[in-house]
Parts: structure tokens; C-alpha cells; sequence
């Protein structure tokens, strides 16, 4: 089955759900969810028979003009499954979400105005499965704002929640913004290299001709490109919508904001930064502005941290804490061909991040839901009420932090190690001092967890989706912590 | 087969986390622990102990425990145990004893998990694993400030590891392995520059765990506060793998930057003994004392490693640094244990509401007293040989042409310390148990069987050591 069929399949299944829940009528809207999930999963299965033409070169599809545009290798294959499986998890996370959803759209109290949220992640996902395989820039560009569209919508989806209409204010002015650098960069990288395609400036940086090509507004070009990525994985200096719309979104929403679209904004930079750091040409420049990018990025988020008492906005920063992470494994750059390349620690945090990310945006959602609240002190004296949940919360959030035998620390491990071998010693002095500050300020909520009195002592009731999810990620956390095996196969 | 000693914990912490009974639960996995060290320690020349899984491939790691020499024999047997005394003496409030219990147990499989580890990774992970229980259960059934005790050991003990990290990851990074077998072996190339920011890293890294002065406040609130199973499995194991660790890593792989920091590390041990002495004896609650003491005592150990970093082929040194170790770890469990029943009696750890408690419990009165005699250094108790061997190894380097060096120096210095610790613990003692009879103290039932076996455990290893060190020291040789 030739790769692209499972974007074409996700698509599908996005419109057809969107249809049927306009046409069919009900009271309910958690089913549209629930067949969202299972055509996810199907499409999962469906990724182990993708293959692309070098794989099956007789047959007819391979020889479409369209993998000029679109690439099938490990790399792809994995932030497939990646997307899927995040998709999963929050169309999931919004099944259970629905009570909230309903209570800030057209009817408060009915569900008639929530069916869409829960079909559309389905097209970020086609969007974000698109961008893994793009070579090219303007299919990645296209990809990119589907993922992008779809965002402005989910974000904003609350419309009688100020919170959220402001959060989608906010996103879609500085979406555009990000898009115009993005495509202005795109537009500088054409008039230089004269093509769009990546492995072919990939060819052209390496041979004779080199020399042709005008350094400067190539870098020009790739610095804007830089920066509207930025926009998409909360790297400084695009940083500052993050609080505000991770605090106003619906929380399913923003679990995908910070897992999702961060994954995809990484793929593309890392496909997109490849022929450049591969040159001479363009290597030097490329890096030092990663590294100050990753600095920059991990004291911003570490710092701004510790003072936050929303825990949702505490998640935002710490989304900006880890793209800082993610991009010192990038400004320690080991080609594709090393053994622990860059791309491999990238794609291995994401996938770590993945599950600690969503099994705490699964937690905070039940908090939203049962005790009304996202403040820190909203998790007071959970563990004197839900101890089991408390415990999966206190494993999730140490994962984050980055504490031994989870699969947080390994994570962290990989990009200290990328950088002890590039030796950025700087750098390695801001990660530690940052990895220091991330040790507090997930403890504070781990505190409250523990050591706070409850506010009353009615206990949490997980309703059975999420309680699965939760247990499955914690339990996967600890696994991987201890043997990371299975991720690094999925990499090979 | 080693991975079982650490998987036994473990293990146990799952059971009691769905439903088995905690304490019995608790009882038996310590129980069947200290017969496997026992047995291993009996054995370990035996290469059937040594396991090892790997991990990942590039870079390589094991999940790997083995006995590299007699050290992780003496902390696996020391943990093993004081957790039995632990979870025999510990008495949880009421319906919580899943949670207390269940870190107990976590807490000393941590503790095995990093001392019979061969690889550093594991060392290090195994190490934070335990010292996660130690936080929540401070925060969670501490007594008094409990929550700013907690806090304040969550930042030291946090901040202190993420250094000591550094430290590592830099070691691993120029021996270019994690296997700590390797690592010494390989240990000839690293440059003195290197050699001398990775010893400072090491030496406030794995002195912040070990409470070395002026990293050191942490410890006696978080004592006094903590659980009295925590206390005593935390000041009494945990704490000794910052010397664990710089013993095994530090003294072998880094010798020349040691050297460089001699000095300081003197001034900083002498501010443990007589700095943290002297705030010792002026201390008004036992828990507060106790807490205190041990941070003092922390400096003798400092001493024979640094005895070990003026004369690396000291004979006596290296024993020395572990069988004070040893001795501390079991007297101030002891120690801990006891004052957790005194305060359960009476309800109180302030001197001056205790009095006369002997003439109600005079057996608690006994094993009290030959506790603080142990933790004072009277010969026929471990920590006489240990301190003995420390204050002798300190003079293996004189020189009789040069005269004393620093580190006789700050040895005489040192032997002050143990007057002042006969000063608290005689003065603590007489507060509590002799005197008028306080209004707290009278009537209180003496200390019943159940309590008395893992103080009398405690106090026969003391006594065995004590009179033989041969015991450990044949482990050593």
C-alpha cells in the first residue's frame, strides 16, 4: 500500500464523520469520538503495510510524480504513528471533555454545537502525517497551514468562553504572523537555490556549484524559515502566545497544541534544517543561531515558570522549557548517518514527551471537569482522596522533570549526551541550571498533591476512558524509563 | 540473583500498593532481604551475584548490579538491616499505613538498587528513586514544620543531585563508558584541568547528599521531622551514598583534583565537626539533636576520605571511611528508632518537658543509654573502631621532618569533637531519663517486646562489630 493512502484515509474519515454528525441526529455527540478513535486505530494498524516505491518499484503508483513531494523512510514512518497516536489520545481526551465543550458553545447544557470538535483533529492529523514524508516546501507549506486552519478553530472552539475566544484571537494573529515569515523565508530560499525542493538543495549544496549561490540571503531566508517554525514548536523569540492560548484553549485542545503540533513543527525543521547543516556553506551560521535559540528558549521557559500558579500555564511554559531541550539536541547536530544522530534524540523525547504530556493533560481535565478549577491549588490533597491517581500524577510530573528511571530522564539523558560530545559546555551549563529549575517548580504541584489538606473529601471518579489512558501512559512512562528499547526499534 | 535483593522491595511496595497488608508485607520482604545479604555477604566472591541487562546499545548501558569489592557488601548488608529494624519499629498513624510502609520499602530498595549497581547510570537513578519517597513522606506524615522541612530537602537534595549529575555525565563523557568497572580502569587519561572541575563538582554534589557544612542545613529539620522509618532508613543508608560515591568514584578517578581541594574539604569537614557540634549541644528537642548529630558525625567520615586523598595508598583510610559508615548508619537508626518510641510514650521530644523517664521504662533507659554511648564512641561499640581507625589513618601520612601536615591538623582539631559530642548526648540523656520524674514521664508504660527486637538487633550488630571488626574488615582485605 503506497504511504500516502493513510493521509487520504484520515481525511476521509474526517469528512465523512463531519457529515454524519451534521445529518444523524442526537442527543450525544461522544460517538462521533469514539469512531474517530477506532478509524485512528485502523489507520494505525494500516501504517505497518505503508511502503514506499524503492520498497515496490514495478509497481504503478511508484512511479507518480508525487514523491517528488513526498518521502516514505523511518523518520516518516515514526511521526506518522506519532501523530496518530496523539490524535488518539485527544479525541479521547475530548470524549470526556464534552460536559465543559457543551457548556461554553450554541445551547449551554446540549451537545448539538460540539460534534465538529471532535471530527477536525482528524485533519491536523492528515496535516501533521503530511508533513513528516514533505520534501518539498510548498507541500510542506500546505501541510503546515492545514494543521495551522485547523488550530484557529479548536482553539477558539468555546465561543462563549472569553477565555478561549481570546486564546484564538491571539493564536490566529500570530499564526498569520508566523506564516508570513515562513513563507517570505520560503520565497528567499527559492530565489537563491532556484527550487523548492529539499533533497534537491540537499544536491546542490554538496556538489560544484556551491559556489553559485549567495550566501547571505540564503541565510536570510533560512533564519525567517527558522523563525515561523518557531512559531509551531514555542521556540524564542515566537514564544509569547503559548501561555495565553494554552490557558484559554479547551484542554484537549492544548494537549494537542503541545504534542502534536510541536512534533510536526519539529519534523519539518529537522527535515527542512538537514541539507543546509550538511554544507559547509551554511552549517557554521545555522548552528551558532540554534544554540542561541535553544538557550534562549530553555531559560525563557524555565525561568518563567517558577512563578506560575495556573497549573495550565505552568504546562505552557513547560512546553517552551522543552522545545529548549529539543533544540540543544539539534544545535548538537550529528548528521542522519551517525548512530545517536539528532533527529533520532528529537523524534525520542517527542515520543517520551508524548506520553507524559497527554497523561497530565488527561489528569488536569478531570480536575477542570469535577473540581472547577486549573490553579495548582485546584490538586490540593489529592493524595488523600484519589491516592492512585495522585501517584500516576506524581510519576507523570518527576517524568517531566526528568527524574531517573522514567522515561523523562532518558530523554534528557540523550540531549546531554549529544551536547558532552559537541561540546557546548555553555549550553550544557544553561540545560543543567534548567533542568534544575524544572526539578522545582513540578514539585510545587507535586506538593500540593501530597502535602495539602483536600479542599473537601469527595474523591475524583475517573470515568473509564480516561482512567485507562492514565494507567496506560503512567505505566508506559515507568517501562520506558527502564528499558527504552521499544521506541529506539521504532527509530532503527 | 543480586537483582533480586533489589527487586524484593520492590516488589513488595506493588503488593502493598494493591491490597496485601502493609506491615506483615513490609516484615517479610526485609526479613527474606537480610537473609540475601547475609548470604551474599558470605558469598560474594561468588560470581553467580553479579547481573547484568542491557539497556540500550549506543551508549551502552546495563541494567547491572554486582559486588566490585567489599564496600557494596557492607551498605547492602547496612541497608538491609536497618530497613528490618525500620519497618519493625515504625508504628504508622492510623489508616495509613499502605504509604508508609509501602516508601519504607521503596526507599531501601533505592538505596540497594544504587550500592550494588555497577553501572553508573543505575547508581545515580536508583539513588533519586529512593530519595522520592523521602520527600513525600516528610511532606505527608511529617511532624511540626513538616511542610517547609520537606520543601527545603526537596531543593537541597534536587539541587545537589543535578550537580553531582554534571560531575558524572562529564566523568562518563572523558572514560567514554558508564560500566564503573571501566570507568576506573580507563581512569589514567583524564587531564588535570578536567580532574579538577570534575572533583568539584563531585565533592558539593555528593556533599550536599551527605550534608557536608555548608550544605548541610536541610538535614536536621527534615530528621526531626520525618517519619521515624524515613529518619532512620534516610540518615542512616541513604546519606551514605554521597561517601559511597565518592569512594568508589571520586578517590579513584579523580585523585589529582581531589588533591587540588584538600584544604577546603578540611576547613568544610571541621565546620561539620565543631561548627555543627556546637549547634549541636545547643539544641532544646532530642529530634532536633539527633538530627544534628548526625550531620556532625558525617565529618569524621569526611576525614578519612580525606586522609584517603592526601596519601592515596593509605591502608587504613579506606576502612576506616566505611566502618564509620557501618557504625553510624546503625547507631543513629537506633537512635531515631528509640526517640520515636520515647516521643509515642510520652508525647513529647522537648528536654525540658522530659525527666526521670527511667524509673518507668528502665528498659528503654538501657538500650537508649548504650545507644548514645555508641553514637559517643565508647570502645566496645562500632563507631569506637570506626573512629579509632579514622583518627589513626589521619596520621599515616605524618611526616616527622615537615612536621604536621593540614590533615593532622584539622585531625587534632577534631578530636575536640568528641568531647563535645559526650557533652549532648551525656547532657540529652540525663535530661530525659534521669532527674525529678517530669509530669509528661510519669506513669509511661516501658518499651514493649515488639519495639525491643529491632533495637536489640541493632545493638547486637554494634556490639559484634565493636568487639570484632574483623567482621567487616575481612570484607575489605
Amino acid at each position: 500500500m503506497p504511504a500516502y493512502y493513510l493521509e487520504a484515509l484520515t481525511v476521509t474519515l474526517g469528512i465523512v464523520l463531519l457529515m454524519a454528525e451534521a445529518f444523524v441526529p442526537s442527543q450525544s455527540k461522544g460517538w462521533v469520538g469514539m469512531a474517530a478513535a477506532v478509524g485512528l486505530v485502523a489507520i494505525l494498524g494500516l501504517t505497518c503495510l505503508a511502503i514506499g516505491p524503492d520498497a515496490k518499484p514495478a509497481a504503478a503508483w511508484a512511479h507518480w510524480p508525487l514523491w517528488n513531494f513526498y518521502s516514505f523512510d523511518t523518520l516518516a514512518r515514526f511521526y506518522k504513528i506519532f501523530a496518530l497516536v496523539s490524535t488518539l489520545l485527544v479525541v479521547l481526551m475530548a470524549v470526556d471533555y464534552r460536559t465543559i465543550l457543551a457548556r461554553f458553545t450554541d445551547h449551554p447544557g446540549s451537545e448539538s454545537g460540539t460534534g465538529e470538535y471532535h471530527a477536525l483533529p482528524l485533519f491536523a492529523c492528515a496535516g501533521m502525517m503530511w508533513l513528516a514524508s514533505a520534501r518539498d516546501l510548498a507541500g510542506a507549506f500546505v501541510a503546515l497551514e492545514l494543521v495551522t486552519i485547523t488550530f484557529y478553530i479548536l482553539v477558539a472552539y468555546m465561543r462563549r468562553n472569553v477565555g478561549s475566544l481570546e486564546a484564538g484571537v491571539k493564536y490566529l494573529i500570530l499564526g498569520a504572523l508566523s506564516t508570513g515569515f515562513l513563507v517570505y523565508g520560503i520565497a528567499w530560499i527559492y530565489g537563491t537555490t532556484h527550487t523548492l525542493n529539499l533533497d534537491v538543495i540537499g544536491g546542490l549544496l554538496h556538489d560544484g556549484r556551491a559556489e553559485q549561490i549567495h550566501r547571505t540571503p540564503l541565510l536570510f531566508g533560512i533564519a525567517l524559515v527558522m523563525v515561523g517554525l518557531g512559531f509551531k514548536i514555542g521556540a524564542v523569540p515566537m514564544q509569547v502566545w503559548i501561555p495565553d492560548v494554552y490557558q484559554g484553549a479547551p484542554t484537549p485542545t492544548t494537549a494537542f497544541l503541545s504534542v502534536g503540533s510541536k512534533a510536526a513543527g519539529f519534523i519539518l525543521l529537522m527535515r527542512f534544517l538537514e541539507p543546509f547543516l550538511g554544507s559547509e556553506l551554511t552549517r557554521k551560521p545555522v548552528l551558532t543561531l540554534l544554540l542561541i535559540l535553544a538557550c534562549a528558549t530553555l531559560l525563557f521557559g524555565n525561568l518563567a515558570a517558577i512563578p506560575q500558579t495556573n497549573f495550565k500555564r505552568l504546562l505552557a511554559y513547560s512546553s517552551i522549557a522543552h522545545a529548549g531541550f529539543l533544540l540543544l539536541a539539534l544545535a548538537a547536530w550529528q548528521p542522519f548517518a551517525a548512530e545517536l544522530n539528532s533527529a533520532k534524540v528529537v523524534s525520542f523525547y517527542l515520543a517520551t514527551y508524548l506520553l507524559m504530556t497527554l497523561g497530565v493533560f488527561f489528569i488536569l481535565a478531570q480536575v477542570r471537569i469535577q473540581r472547577g478549577g486549573e490553579a495548582i491549588s485546584d490538586f490540593n490533597g489529592l493524595g488523600k482522596t484519589n491516592p492512585q491517581l495522585a501517584l500516576a500524577l506524581t510519576v507523570l510530573l518527576a517524568a517531566l522533570a526528568g527524574v531517573p528511571l522514567t522515561a523523562g530522564f532518558i530523554g534528557k539523558f540523550f540531549v546531554f549526551y549529544l551536547a558532552v560530545e559537541a561540546h557546548l559546555w555553555w549550553a550544557l551549563g544553561i540545560a543543567t541550571l534548567a533542568a534544575a529549575t524544572g526539578f522545582y517548580y513540578y514539585f510545587k504541584v507535586i506538593r500540593a498533591v501530597w502535602w495539602m489538606p483536600p479542599p473537601h473529601d469527595t474523591p475524583l471518579t475517573l470515568p473509564p476512558i480516561s482512567k485507562a489512558c492514565i494507567a496506560v501512559l503512567t505505566l508506559l512512562v515507568l517501562l520506558f524509563g527502564i528499558w527504552p528499547q521499544p521506541i529506539w526499534m521504532l527509530l532503527q | 540473583m543480586l537483582a533480586l535483593l533489589v527487586f524484593i522491595p520492590i516488589a513488595a511496595f506493588i503488593a502493598i500498593l494493591f491490597g496485601a497488608p502493609a506491615r506483615l508485607t513490609a516484615i517479610g520482604a526485609a526479613a527474606v532481604n537480610l537473609a540475601l545479604a547475609l548470604y551474599a555477604a558470605a558469598s560474594w566472591h561468588c560470581t553467580s551475584w553479579a547481573f547484568s541487562v542491557p539497556v540500550l546499545a549506543k551508549p551502552a548501558l546495563n541494567l547491572a548490579f554486582g559486588f566490585p569489592d567489599g564496600m557494596s557488601v557492607i551498605m547492602v548488608l547496612l541497608t538491609a538491616i536497618v530497613t528490618l529494624a525500620a519497618v519493625l519499629s515504625g508504628q504508622a498513624p492510623e489508616g495509613r499505613d499502605k504509604l508508609y510502609f509501602g516508601s519504607s520499602l521503596l526507599l531501601s530498595g533505592g538505596a540497594l538498587g544504587a550500592f550494588a549497581a555497577t553501572d553508573l547510570f543505575f547508581f545515580y537513578a536508583f539513588h533519586e528513586l529512593a530519595l522520592i519517597p523521602t520527600f513525600l513522606m516528610i511532606g505527608i506524615l511529617g511532624r511540626g514544620e513538616r511542610r517547609a522541612a520537606a520543601w527545603k530537602i526537596t531543593i537541597y537534595l534536587g539541587l545537589g543531585s543535578i550537580v553531582l549529575l554534571a560531575g558524572l555525565v562529564w566523568l562518563a563523557n572523558l572514560t567514554g563508558t558508564f560500566d564503573m568497572g571501566k570507568m576506573v580502569a580507563a581512569a589514567g587519561g583524564i587531564e588535570p584541568a578536567a580532574q579538577k572541575g570534575i572533583a568539584a563538582l563531585l565533592i558539593v554534589g555528593f556533599g550536599t547528599l551527605v550534608s557536608l557544612f555548608p550544605f548541610h542545613s536541610w538535614a536536621a529539620p527534615a530528621y526531626a521531622s520525618a517519619p521515624a522509618p524515613i529518619a532512620m532508613l534516610h540518615a542512616g543508608v541513604l546519606k551514605k551514598f554521597g561517601l559511597y560515591g565518592l569512594l568508589r568514584l571520586a578517590i579513584p578517578l579523580v585523585p589529582d583534583g581531589l588533591q587540588a581541594w584538600l584544604n577546603p574539604l578540611l576547613i568544610l569537614l571541621l565546620g561539620n565537626i565543631l561548627w555543627v557540634g556546637y549547634v549541636t549541644v545547643a539544641q532544646k528537642r532530642l529530634d532536633l539533636l539527633l538530627g544534628n548529630s548526625s550531620v556532625m558525625h558525617m565529618g569524621y567520615i569526611f576525614l578519612a576520605i580525606a586522609a584517603l586523598i592526601a596519601m592515596p595508598d593509605n591502608p587504613l583510610a579506606r576502612s576506616a571511611a566505611i566502618v564509620l559508615m557501618f557504625a553510624h548508619g546503625i547507631s543513629i537508626a537506633l537512635l531515631f528508632g528509640l526517640a520515636d518510641r520515647i516521643e509515642r510514650s510520652t508525647g513529647s521530644l522537648d528536654l525540658a518537658d522530659l525527666g526521670g523517664l527511667a524509673k518507668a521504662t528502665p528498659a528503654l533507659a538501657f538500650l537508649f543509654g548504650i545507644a548514645a554511648m555508641a553514637s559517643i564512641g565508647l570502645p566496645g561499640l562500632a563507631n569506637f573502631a570506626g573512629e579509632v581507625l579514622v583518627f589513626l589513618s589521619a596520621f599515616k601520612s605524618y611526616n616527622g621532618t615537615t612536621g604536621l601536615g593540614p590533615v593532622q591538623l584539622a585531625c587534632i582539631l577534631s578530636i575536640w569533637g568528641v568531647v563535645i559530642s559526650a557533652v549532648y548526648m551525656l547532657r540529652a540523656y540525663r535530661n530525659i531519663f534521669q532527674g525529678p520524674v517530669a509530669g509528661l514521664t510519669a506513669g509511661v508504660p516501658d518499651i514493649p517486646l515488639t519495639d525491643r527486637i529491632p533495637a536489640i538487633l541493632l545493638i547486637v550488630t554494634l556490639l559484634a562489630v565493636g568487639l570484632y571488626p574483623n567482621l567487616l574488615l575481612n570484607l575489605l582485605n
